[in-house]
């Protein structure tokens, strides 16, 4: 496997990040570099079946996530999953999905370079959510496990809340948009009182 | 701001969606063989009716899948929608 040589894509606003973390309140931090593998199959064929045996869950269906070991299914459309790991596993995941669909129609595409990951913690983090994207992100409509593509400050994001007993957010970002979205967090976070400013 | 219902994802803003124009037109059968004026009106003619209209939507930010949809013009209600759910597209 290559080494990771180049840094992630909101390294340069790791501090701003810390800097608009209130403790207690709202905790946000990128993590950078994980597996994302993009899975396309027929969602009712005999190879969709054999992939959520090789995963170990079935794939979930709209609008939701599915934990499947150490790794997280995240539906993305009809025909279209996304499975997130820990940093390094693309290579393994990839065999696996590419031996589970056994020559069907179907795609499995390493796409990690594509996204990287924010983390939205805390009690305030649906009322913060909230100021750039319009979904209803109280838990009894989008509780643990819940996944949604939408738009987050004008930037096209997919929102999961993760289970725990907190609110836990994880914001999938495109990396070129990555930056966008931490200076708006910060300013966003402002009156939580976080302490970064935007220079 | 309209909320517009899309099958898989559910009731979702307008921001996220693109709009499709009028469902239903069919592309001619042989595009040879069609008049320049009945080519003209396939390309650039459509309905623009007072009332109910039933078009096609993109959920762009979303599942990115399209879907039809009928809407009254005047009042912008979502009077149904086709819930054929297209894995294809």
């Amino acid at each position: 496997m290559a080494d990771f040589t180049g840094e992630s894509p909101l390294a340069s606003r790791a501090g701003l990040l810390a800097g608009t973390s209130v403790p207690g309140a709202l905790d946000i931090g990128e993590i950078p570099f994980l597996t994302q593998i993009a899975l396309r199959v027929e969602p009712e064929g005999a190879a969709a079946a054999r992939v959520g045996d090789a995963l170990g869950s079935p794939l979930p269906g709209p609008g939701a996530s599915a934990v499947a070991g150490d790794l997280l299914v995240l539906w993305m459309g009809p025909d279209e999953w996304l499975v997130v790991g820990e940093q390094g596993r693309a290579p393994d995941v990839e065999e696996a999905l590419h031996k589970a669909l056994d020559g069907d129609h179907g795609a499995v595409v390493d796409v990690s370079g594509q996204r990287t990951v924010v983390e939205i913690a805390g009690p305030r983090s649906e009322e913060f959510l909230n100021k750039g994207c319009s979904l209803d992100l109280h838990p009894s409509s989008f509780g643990p496990g819940r996944c949604a593509q939408t738009l987050l400050a004008r930037t096209e994001v997919t929102l999961i809340r993760r289970h725990g007993s907190t609110p836990v957010f994880w914001v999938l970002v495109r990396s070129s948009f990555a930056r966008h979205l931490a200076d708006w967090s910060a300013d966003a976070a402002a009156e939580y009182g976080g302490r970064a400013a935007l220079a | 701001m309209m909320l517009i219902p899309c099958p898989w994802c559910g009731l979702r803003d307008e921001i996220e969606f693109h709009y499709g124009g009028q469902a239903g037109v069919a592309y001619p059968q042989d595009p040879q063989a069609v008049s320049d004026q009945d080519w003209a009106e396939f390309l650039f003619f459509r309905d623009n009716p007072r009332g109910e209209f039933a078009e096609r939507w993109l959920h762009a930010a979303g599942c990115r899948r399209w879907f039809g949809l009928r809407r009254d013009t005047v009042t912008n209600r979502v009077l149904d929608r086709d819930d054929t759910r297209t894995v294809a597209q």
